[in-house]
């Protein structure tokens, strides 16, 4: 019993998984001391800027570029006249597509980059900026994706004349990038056909953006002499940024470290390559001195990567009683004018085919079809796995408008057609296999939480005293039950530029028992540093607060993916794990050694191993390091250190149930939320105050998208919401309040069970959020509208529904 | 994001600033609290080769209460005003309203003289000064001259003041009404006004301004006219007579006027009440 308790003593003072550990990342962050890419200051350092594009759809018919060399500090100018030698003024994106890195002829969005100012500082190139001189012949424009489709559509892609295959294969217009499929068409028709009920409706996930607090830049440094470039940014991915540069620019992979620093958040916006990236390069060669470039908040509103823009045209068939029996959904995804996702390159609409969620659906068919537009171009995974919030909201709004043609309460819809607990490992229709799942559990426990019954009786109230005129609020109340797919992912059908989507971990012990851990993600603010050390410390017994954990420079770190997709827990956690028990067995081999006994003879308990049978001989964690490094052990290396390369064998399914209880003022489209409660199961929690931080993060995301964040533009193409008065960013003033909890359902491939959570509250909060606002006017007819609901856009709602008449 | 080159000044009184406007006229542009300056030159909207900073002029700071009225020095923040607690009770309808101007880090440098001598139609000082009947000071190479708040704003941006004067003081005259009430709608903190009302009432009289739904404030008298006589539907209506909204990404014109109408009248329903 004694030792039972020191067992249980020295693994708390490990501070390993379970714990909610204090972030060691926040010790320099809350005092002003991270180092993030604009604090870089290197020895002569130039700063690039761009001249962007007023119009959004234009031919460039001359660029005057001598006022500008003549503005004092300003060095050079590059177009791409400059660039095209170098085939650089083109440069591949992550979609098969290419883009343009300056401006070649025409521009396709307002924002777009015309010219790069080179010069001593960043007023200097800002000045410049204004002396360049373009003469632009404006091009009709097209901002609508279902209008660019039409037959007599302005070309916007030239460059793809006469190219009717794509990446993604056959292009069936001018403006059309691909059609992708899922599932079955036929089948999902017949369903379709012969169903008791049928519930159609066009779902819009509007267009967004990340808007990180920290924009996205780069600071470029090409040794000359050794002729080596060295290149931070602020990347999501650093060690495939290293593999791009060298692929486009010529330079051997070796010659380039790239680093990846301080990131203040990231969100999908930091995933892709940006011409601010490679016209710093060449601007650092031309000049021979480090080239800093760093987006203003208008920049990356206007041009780096947006999220969403997906028009999803949905019919859901049932039987009478309200058993889903067949999906059909339609997409129309607007990606700008390049096709610049960040997907794995087999699936150009992300996991959109996740889209049957929580359910149990037996036919389904999707078709997605990328239409080019004259927008910035993107469609990034703004805090999710790819696509995964349009097929969750897609799906979430569908159960809704189902519910309300059978007359159903949406929860019980809901339950009745949950995949069951004893169907997972399940196969869903569209083809992804969910590896485990307890969504009835999940969903009672947080109906439950709420007081649901009450919840609807209280509501039922309201309406009745909304009818009688003794109030002007009526009550929505808000139901998810999403499915995540994240931690891409399997390298047989997940890769980037042909990069299988692995990661990495490798660990080095001390000789005096702590520890350095490098992995191939990189945090932007996920406290990789707090949670990876817990991992290797409940796999190997030494304290979290003795392993240092380094990211983001590929001279140092082993190769990786990076971070985005909620990833880095399901892959490079895995390697983290499988690299801390490769050091555990070569421990143990040390051990017995030492002990004199057989390998086999030992029990691991916490941070030692033990000779079964008598707890006096031991030896600690600490011991073997030391031993590793001191003694000479037959047959086995000295050292001890380890490397994983972790291939997935499957992507992880976290799942939540969120409900959220909000007030909507009826006259002025104001709302105020009452309640929010998240349950969220990402498997094996590693540290539950991340976690809770990460979902009032995610649903503070995903309250801003449904409530009031959107880009939007004018016929014009002119982007109407780049700065932070009209793009909304929430205030603590206006953040809702959370309640969180969870479920705890290992993923059953995982080392240690986790599934991921940084991107479930962003796909969970906004069909809660939308849906709230929903049922509180479904009562009075309302059957779909389309997100931001901002206050004009309540209003809106109430006004067609009459609810404004005396 | 970066300003174009100008010239820094930093006077100590209010003679040499005016100077330094009249030697470089249009050039030249006095600022405060800078909130509405700045992000123009940023943005290169404006080009302005000399920014006559008011901060160190010690005489364009102070608020003085009396019994009859309120002298606010031009530099005076929104902090200040709503820190100073005879100011507060004397004209709590001041307090109300600065207390719903932006976020407290603003409010620390953002001063009441920038927020009415800007003409911005979003900045919410100008409307309560109109419902306040507020006079403004003006000082200029030619001297000193007042100009009620109700005949300062013509268009957006553009006022009575001219190029070389400098607004110094804002004299308020203590409201005889006991009932008042600012009501502001916006989407979030830091935004202008989807629609705010101000509202004096009590004792047979009223005063009823509104701000951000037209280029201008909006004062109007008659609705002031309507409400004295206890006419809540007449002052509605005179109001939404005389404001003229735009659209923009707050919503249509028919969402703002419905909104202008909602939160006008619960201004005046809270006004009355505190007028009891």
């Amino acid at each position: 019993m004694k030792d039972e308790v020191t067992s249980k003593d020295r693994a708390a003072g490990l501070k390993g998984m379970g714990t909610s550990r204090k972030r060691v990342e926040d010790v320099r962050f809350t005092q002003g001391k991270g180092n993030y890419v604009d604090d870089i200051k290197l020895d002569g350092m130039l700063f690039g800027d761009f001249v962007r594009s007023p119009y959004a759809h234009a031919k460039v018919v001359n660029i005057d570029t001598s006022a500008a060399m003549k503005v004092p500090g300003v060095l050079a100018v590059l177009t791409a006249k400059e660039l095209a030698p170098l085939g650089l003024h083109w440069m591949p994106t992550l979609a098969g597509d290419k883009q343009m890195v300056l401006a070649d002829g025409k521009v396709l969005f307002q924002g777009q980059e015309v010219a790069f100012v080179v010069a001593t500082d960043r007023y200097a190139a800002a000045d410049g900026v204004e002396a360049v001189e373009v003469d632009y012949e404006e091009l009709p424009v097209v901002v609508d994706p279902f209008k660019a489709m039409e037959p007599d559509a302005p070309v916007l892609r030239e460059d793809l004349a006469g190219k009717m295959e794509g990446a993604h294969g056959p292009r069936k217009h001018h403006n059309h990038i691909f059609t992708w499929e899922a599932g079955e068409k036929d089948a999902t028709e017949k369903v379709l056909s012969g169903a008791d009920v049928v519930a159609e409706e066009m779902v819009y996930y509007h267009r967004t953006h990340p808007c990180p607090l920290e924009t996205c830049g780069c600071v470029a440094s090409m040794d000359k002499v050794t002729g080596k470039l060295t290149l931070y940014g602020t990347f999501q991915a650093p060690h495939a940024i290293r593999t791009v540069v060298a692929l486009i620019s010529g330079i051997a992979e070796h010659n380039i470290r790239v680093i990846s620093p301080d990131i203040g958040g990231g969100f999908g916006n930091k995933v892709g390559a940006y011409s601010g990236y490679v016209c710093s390069v060449v601007a650092s060669i031309v000049t021979g001195k480090p080239v800093k470039w760093v987006e203003d908040r208008m920049d990356n509103l206007m041009s780096t990567a947006f999220a969403r823009d997906y028009w999803m045209q949905g019919k859901i068939a049932a039987t009478k009683d309200g058993k889903i029996t067949g999906l059909w959904c339609h997409t129309t995804a607007d990606h700008g004018g390049f096709d610049a996702c960040a997907d794995p390159t087999k699936f150009p609409a992300g996991f959109m085919n996740i889209c049957t969620g929580s359910y149990d659906i037996p036919t389904a068919y999707l078709a997605v079809d990328g239409v080019y537009t004259n927008k910035a171009p993107g469609g990034v995974a703004y805090r999710c796995s790819f696509r995964v919030t349009e097929a969750a909201y897609f799906i979430e709004r569908m159960i809704e408008v189902l519910a309300i043609k059978l007359n159903m309460d949406a929860a019980e819809l809901r339950r009745i057609n949950f995949i069951r607990k004893d169907q997972f490992p399940y196969n869903s229709a569209l083809g992804w296999e969910y590896d485990s799942g307890d969504y009835h559990t999940a969903w009672d426990k947080a109906l439950k939480a709420v007081g649901y019954d009450a919840l609807r009786a209280e509501q039922a109230q309201r309406i009745a005293d909304f009818k009688a005129g003794k109030t002007r609020k009526l009550m929505g109340i808000g139901l998810t039950h999403f499915t995540e797919i994240v931690g891409a992912g399997p390298v047989k059908n997940c890769d980037i530029l042909g990069l299988g989507m692995f990661d990495s971990c490798e660990i080095r012990i001390h000789p005096t028992g702590s520890a350095i851990a490098r992995l191939g993600t990189i945090s932007q603010g996920q406290g990789h540093a707090t949670t990876f050390a817990q991992i290797i410390a409940s796999e190997i017994g030494l304290p979290a607060d003795d392993i240092t954990l380094e990211e983001g420079d590929t001279d140092t770190a082993p190769y990786g993916l990076g971070t985005y997709g909620s990833r880095s827990t399901p892959v490079a956690g895995a390697a983290t794990a499988m690299a801390a028990r490769k050091i555990r067995a070569k421990a143990q081999m040390i051990a017995a050694y030492l002990l004199e006994v057989h390998d086999d003879d030992l029990e691991w308990d916490v941070d030692r191993f033990v000779v079964k049978g008598d707890a006096t001989r031991f030896k600690t964690m600490k011991e073997l390091a030391f031993a590793a490094y001191n003694k000479a052990i037959p047959g086995l290396e000295p050292g001890l250190e380890a490397v994983s390369y972790y291939d997935p064998p499957n992507m992880t399914y976290p799942f939540g149930a969120y409900i959220c209880v909000m007030d909507i003022d009826v006259d002025t489209g104001e709302h105020d939320v009452r309640q929010f409660y998240a349950l969220d199961d990402c498997g094996t929690r590693i540290n539950p105050m991340i976690i809770e931080g990460q979902v009032h993060g995610g649903c503070t995301e995903g309250y801003a998208i449904a409530m009031g964040q959107e880009i939007a533009y004018d016929e014009m193409g002119n982007h109407k919401t780049a700065t932070l008065m009209d793009f909304f960013l929430p205030t603590a003033w206006e953040t809702p309040t959370y309640t969180t909890d969870f479920t705890v359902t290992p993923s059953p491939h995982h080392p240690i069970g986790a599934k991921g959570v940084g991107e479930s509250p962003n796909v969970g909060s906004v069909p809660c959020f939308s849906n709230a606002v929903h049922d509180a006017f479904r009562h009075f007819g309302l059957v779909q509208s389309h997100m931001p609901h901002d206050h004009w856009r309540i209003w809106k709602i109430a006004e067609d529904l009459g609810l404004h008449a005396e | 994001m970066i300003p174009a080159g100008f010239e820094y000044h930093r006077p100590a009184d209010i003679r040499s600033a005016i100077s330094i406007l009249q030697e470089h006229g249009d050039a030249a542009r006095v600022i405060a609290g800078g909130h509405s300056l700045i992000p123009m030159m940023k943005l290169r909207m404006t080009d302005i080769g000399h920014l006559v900073d008011l901060q160190a002029i010690g005489e364009l700071k102070g608020v003085e209460v009396g019994a009859e009225k309120v002298t606010l020095g031009a530099m005076t923040t929104q902090a200040e005003l709503i820190g100073n607690a005879a100011l507060g009770a004397k004209i709590p309808l001041l307090r109300e309203a600065a207390l719903q101007i932006a976020d407290p880090q603003v409010r620390y440098v953002g001063t009441v003289g920038g927020n009415v001598a800007n003409g911005d139609p979003g900045n919410d000082m100008p409307g309560l000064m109109q419902c306040l009947d507020a006079t403004y000071t003006l000082v200029g190479p030619d001297g000193t001259r007042d100009v009620a708040a109700r005949d300062f704003y013509e268009a957006a941006y553009f006022t009575a003041r001219g190029d070389e004067e400098i607004l110094t003081r804002i004299t308020i005259p203590v409201p005889a009404m006991k009932g008042y009430a600012y009501e502001k709608q916006k989407r979030k903190i830091g935004d202008y006004a989807t629609a705010a009302a101000a509202v004096l009432v009590g004792g047979g009289k009223a005063s009823v301004a509104m701000t951000n739904l037209s280029d201008t404030p909006i004062w109007s008298e008659a609705a002031g006219a309507a409400l004295a006589k206890g006419d809540v539907e007449g002052c509605v209506a005179a109001a939404m007579g005389a404001i003229a909204p735009s659209e923009d990404m707050r919503g249509p014109i028919a969402f703002k006027k419905h909104v202008a109408e909602v939160i006008l009248r619960r201004a005046i329903a809270k006004a009355q009440e505190r007028a009891k």
